[in-house]
């Protein structure tokens, strides 16, 4: 039915040197909707060429710690920012900042499959038209590519000029994926990316995760466990809008640091 | 049993007001139907309006309807796209929502007055006044009877066009936002294509609102009677004038069964005028509901 993912991740050329992937510096970082303050001082990185995933308890302000480096809350609330996030060289709260510019470097997939109710084809096309690409012949090679790159070309190839709603869940989201990486992020930042999506789909999504990561900063925000285990090379553990603590993902889950850590990994609370 | 009485009591309503309807219906279309004829629909009226046609009026009606609908929809829509879109919700933006819920219960006759006052005698003459134009803008013309009805329909324009936007899901606005696309292309792109349907239903709303009403028009445009289309030839083709007076429908109507010199000899004609009418709004209701069940469907096959 699908193809084996191994096969996929060697189609894709490696596309650039690992050198060139952003590291994500985030700095005492104060977040606020309104007057509710939701984060209280976080200072983390995520690793270039790494995943980086964010457990906690709902109403932690995970979510909210990832939508603080692609500034995407703000679009929706009032939101008032202390601290610094840093996306390689670039500042993402500077004076006269880009957000085109930050939101082509820092892409994001949500916790539902929100693909346009377009074809397949102008789901994915849609960021670099965004940014004034209009050549058909090199749309249709970043199709492909990022088809690919999501594992999902070998589904669709020949349709894809249909309607990218009538797409299984799973395959939805993987085109979101797709969609996202089209624009040749930096980062791909994912907000608890298969919590609507069923095993199968869960683990199809993993699998491109971690195919992903040798070409992509990569934070995920998860309420799973069993998933920051599977897929991250460190974990970052948020609660109540502190970090609590930060370490290599097997550390974490066997020898945490902190009591509370502890606690919520194993499940006594959360 | 105090229950059941009740009960039968909101039945027995409940079909009184279907038979109103229904009965008022039969009427117009009993007495209007005789009357109808191609002849009836394409002729002018004569012998003192006791005879003849009404195509003055339909022309009237239709030509009023397009000038309303291109005043009312650029600002309608504009104003729902400002208010969903971009306004949060600060004072200024709430003042503008209560100002047009408020503008949705003013009576027809106030807008009637407010056009002959503000669009006729304000902005007509001081037109004429600037530009030396004698006595141009400053009388009663369809320019204005439209002014002032997209004025009475801006209301309905505005609430189903800020419906249509926030039909759109939040999910699709935040992943173009996500993929680097300024407010101005998310709307543009992602917002307004799937709002499209609703917006059109709104838009066909509005002209079934504004073709009957007779108020508003009464001071600002509309004749009795005009011996002519108003019309004017720009280069030998027929163009519609705008700063002409015009015939219509429901004005019609009203003229026929209050003002005629035989008003019993003419009831045939009041009937035929208002079957018209009648059918014409039915018409344009009928397509905003398949375009809104259309536009319906599409969204359920495709989410």
């Amino acid at each position: 039915m699908t193809p084996p993912s191994a096969s996929v991740a060697s189609a894709v050329p490696t596309r650039r040197p690992a050198a060139a992937q952003a590291h994500v510096a985030i700095r005492d970082l104060v977040y606020s909707y309104g007057r509710t303050e939701v984060l209280h001082g976080i200072d983390m990185d995520f690793a270039a060429g790494e995943v980086t995933a964010i457990i906690g308890p709902s109403g932690c302000g995970k979510s909210t710690l990832i939508k603080a480096v692609n500034r995407i809350a703000e679009v929706t609330s009032e939101v008032t920012v202390q601290g610094s996030v840093t996306v390689g060289d670039f500042d993402v709260y500077g004076p006269d900042v880009d957000l085109v510019e930050l939101r082509r470097r820092v892409g994001m997939v949500f916790q539902r499959p929100n693909p346009f109710p377009k074809s397949i084809f102008d789901n994915v096309v849609f960021g670099p038209r965004l940014h004034g690409m209009t050549d058909r012949a090199r749309l249709s090679e970043i199709v492909e590519r990022s088809l690919r790159q999501a594992a999902l070309w070998d589904e669709v190839c020949d349709r894809l000029h249909t309607n990218a709603l009538q797409l299984s869940g799973g395959q939805q989201q993987r085109l979101c994926i797709a969609r996202a990486l089209a624009v040749e992020p930096d980062v791909v930042l994912m907000d608890e990316p298969c919590s609507a999506l069923d095993p199968i789909a869960t683990t199809r999504i993993e699998e491109l995760i971690h195919e992903l990561k040798s070409q992509y900063t990569i934070a995920i925000v998860t309420h799973n466990m069993q998933q920051a285990a599977r897929v991250s090379d460190s974990t970052a553990f948020l609660y109540l809008g502190k970090l609590v603590e930060v370490d290599r993902t097997e550390r974490i889950f066997t020898a945490p640091g902190c009591k509370e850590t502890e606690d919520y990994v194993t499940g006594r609370f959360g | 049993m105090l229950g059941a009485l009740f009960e039968g009591l909101c039945r027995g309503l409940s079909m009184l007001t279907a038979l109103a309807l229904i009965g008022i219906l039969a009427i117009i279309v009993w007495n209007g139907a005789r009357v109808i004829s191609w002849e009836f629909l394409v002729s002018a009226p004569t012998g003192g309006m006791a005879h003849g046609g009404i195509f003055p009026a339909i022309f009237g009606t239709i030509c009023i309807t397009l000038l309303m609908l291109l005043m009312v929809l650029p600002l309608g829509v504009g104003a729902a796209i400002y208010l969903v879109e971009y306004a949060g919700r600060g004072l200024g933006p709430r003042i503008i929502r209560a100002a047009v819920n408020n503008l949705a219960g003013v009576p027809s006759i106030v807008f009637g007055l407010f056009g002959l006052g503000f669009f006729i005698l304000f902005v007509g003459r001081n037109l004429d006044r600037v530009l030396q134009t004698g006595l141009l803008f400053g009388q009663p013309a369809m320019l204005w009877a439209a002014a002032t009805l997209a004025i009475l329909v801006l209301p309905v324009v505005i609430v189903s066009t800020e419906e249509a936007l926030r039909a759109v899901p939040r999910s699709h606005r935040e992943a173009g936002f996500a993929l680097g696309a300024t407010r101005w292309r998310v709307v543009r792109q992602i917002v307004l294509p799937q709002a499209y349907p609703g917006i059109l239903t709104g838009a066909i709303l509005s002209i079934s609102r504004g073709a009957g009403e007779t108020a508003p028009i009464l001071f600002t445009g509309c004749a009795y009677f005009l011996p002519r289309l108003p019309l004017t030839h720009v280069f030998g083709v027929p163009m519609v004038n705008p700063l002409d007076q015009f015939m219509e429908l429901s004005y019609h109507i009203f003229i026929m069964a209050t003002q005629s010199t035989d008003a019993q000899l003419t009831r045939p004609i009041q009937y035929g005028t208002t079957l018209v009418l009648v059918a014409l709004t039915f018409a344009l209701n009928l397509t905003a509901i398949i375009a809104r069940n259309r536009g319906r469907r599409q969204r359920v096959t495709t989410s």
